[in-house]
């Protein structure tokens, strides 16, 4: 039983960040139909940029609370892959709107290739590890939760309740909705469409951003493709809980982190990739719309 | 006439792929005015209210409002200039309750005016004030009539736009809406451009009115004339309602 709930614990860490990756690409999806492939990229971009701002504040200041360093890293990042994802989406995307359907998605593998190798050419293709930020182990009842746990699972819910209440309370957010149920009509009634458009993606890469601020902090290491496995495993997320629904977005990457801690805890963790994936495959089988996805059809 | 018209469409032309569908269109609307269009399923009425926004983009001639050159504007800046329409189709948000998409109608003014204006929305259909939490998506045809009219009366358009405001309705609120019309009309002055195939009606309404065949303006006149045209009588009006 506490092997149990300690996997329980070790799939809610990872659960929080593959949701928080997915809300990027279901979001994304509900507003302009488009897979945005290059997202697990931005990810990844994010968690460099966090090194790279933990490096510099550790040359500049020597040692830094924690909390401060950690602020500082996700707010740069969010900051600096929210201005990637929207001139990618500006320049690579936007152009091809209204184009054959299969040209954004070509262009997303496009532009994730460039990330990933961008960040290859530019910070070398090892693994870049940092020292261990968070190290503090609480045993409760026999299971252990380290600090970073914590951290991990209560940044992705405050993040979430904000972005709840910016998506549902807001006139953004209300803007956005009316845009993924008829862009046209929106149109008509001033919201300006590819402002919004944009908006959503630096609110997804925001949130991916965070995401790789944590995975830096979890695993203390991180390289050029990292944003692959992570951002396939949170697309697998995405379809699963229904692509296009937020709530949906962060049960399937619960359900996926999940998945992977228990497969990895009682059968094989070399094979845990191939569990997640095999979900994908089963879901897209049998429930083709996700668990709290939306058939195509609708009442007019 | 004193001064240029509300909005002016001038020879335009507009085409879906290399299909024509408006063939050099001359409409004007003055201030003041209930202007109907009238004529067949698709001759093009529709595609002459969505062209106004830009939406498909006419190929040649100029459509000016209020003295502004909009053929060229983006769509949500030709709304921001107090133009509302209720589209072909309704297009109520469905997933929106009643509520978000009044509020929508009203992001112009980032809602300043919505508790005053949702009241008038609601003396003028009452039925909207008990659907008001419910999802778009399941409102009745006439209810999403109701609420497409209210999203853009919302707007406090000096332009409204209606494409068959009484499509899908019973006579009795079909006879409302008109009344609604000819009300805010006279009250507060509201332009209105109209497009409808209960050709009665809306002559009886329209101060002006235009026919409509493929895609040209084949006659214009004053609501009177044109229901007192045996032309029109023959063709829209005979053996319809009455």
């Amino acid at each position: 039983m506490q092997y149990f709930v300690q996997q329980l614990v070790n799939g809610l860490t990872l659960g929080s960040i593959y949701g928080l990756i997915a809300i990027g690409y279901t979001m994304v999806y509900g507003i302009i139909g488009m897979i945005n492939f290059a997202h697990g990229d931005i990810f990844m971009v994010g968690a460099f940029t966090a090194l790279i701002v933990f490096l510099i504040l550790a040359a500049a200041f020597g040692s830094v609370p924690i909390v401060v360093a950690l602020l500082v890293m996700m707010i740069v990042a969010m900051l600096l892959t929210s201005l990637y994802n929207w001139t990618i989406e500006k320049v690579a995307y936007r152009p091809l709107r209204g184009s054959f359907r299969l040209a954004p998605l070509i262009t997303a593998i496009g532009m994730s290739i460039a990330l990933s190798n961008f960040v290859q050419v530019t910070q070398g293709p090892r693994n870049k590890p940092i020292p261990p930020m968070v190290s503090q182990v609480y045993n409760i009842g026999g299971i252990s939760i380290s600090l970073k746990q914590i951290i991990i699972v209560v940044v992705t819910a405050v993040l979430l309740a904000l972005f709840w209440y910016l998506v549902n309370r807001t006139a953004l957010g209300r803007a956005q909705r009316a845009c993924e149920q008829d862009r046209k009509m929106a149109a008509l009634l001033g919201i300006d469409v590819d402002r919004t458009i944009s908006i959503t993606f630096i609110m997804g890469a925001a949130l991916a951003a965070v995401a790789g601020t944590l995975f830096l902090m979890y695993y203390g290491v991180v390289s050029f493709s990292d944003g692959f496995v992570p951002g396939v495993k949170a697309f697998t997320a995405a379809v699963l809980g229904g692509i296009g629904s937020l709530p949906g977005a962060v049960l399937g990457g619960l359900l996926i982190g999940f998945i992977e801690s228990m497969w990895s805890a009682y059968f094989s963790i070399d094979y845990k990739d191939v569990a997640a994936f095999s979900i994908l495959a089963i879901v897209l089988i049998f429930l083709p719309s996700g668990i709290l996805g939306r058939p195509e059809v609708e009442k007019v | 006439m004193a001064g240029a018209p509300l909005l002016d469409i001038k020879g335009v032309h507009t085409y879906y792929g290399n299909i024509r569908a408006l063939n050099g269109v001359n409409v004007s609307v003055n201030e003041g005015e209930i202007v109907a269009l009238i004529g067949a399923n698709g001759a093009g009425k529709s595609t002459l209210m969505m062209t106004v926004f830009g939406a498909p983009r006419a190929r040649t001639g100029t459509i000016t409002f209020a003295g502004t050159d909009i053929t060229q504007m983006p769509t949500h800046e030709i709304a921001r200039l107090r133009i509302a329409q209720s589209p072909e189709g309704r297009r109520i948000f469905p997933r929106m309750t009643v509520m978000e998409n009044l509020q929508m109608g009203a992001s112009l003014d980032n809602l300043k005016y919505y508790d005053e204006d949702v009241e008038k929305v609601f003396t003028l259909f009452p039925r909207l004030k008990e659907r008001i939490n419910q999802r778009g998506g399941t409102l009745s045809g006439g209810e999403q009539q109701m609420l497409s009219i209210g999203r853009a009366l919302m707007a406090r358009p000096k332009l409204l736009l209606l494409d068959e405001p009484s499509l899908g309705l019973a006579p009795l609120i079909v006879k409302q809406i008109f009344d609604a019309i000819r009300e805010l009309n006279r009250t507060q002055g509201l332009t209105v451009f109209l497009v409808e195939q209960n050709a009665f009606g809306a002559l009886k309404l329209a101060t002006r009115g235009y026919v409509m065949v493929n895609g040209n303006v084949t006659m214009s006149g004053t609501g009177k004339d044109l229901l007192a045209n045996p032309e029109v009588r023959a063709a829209y009006l005979e053996g319809g309602h009455h």
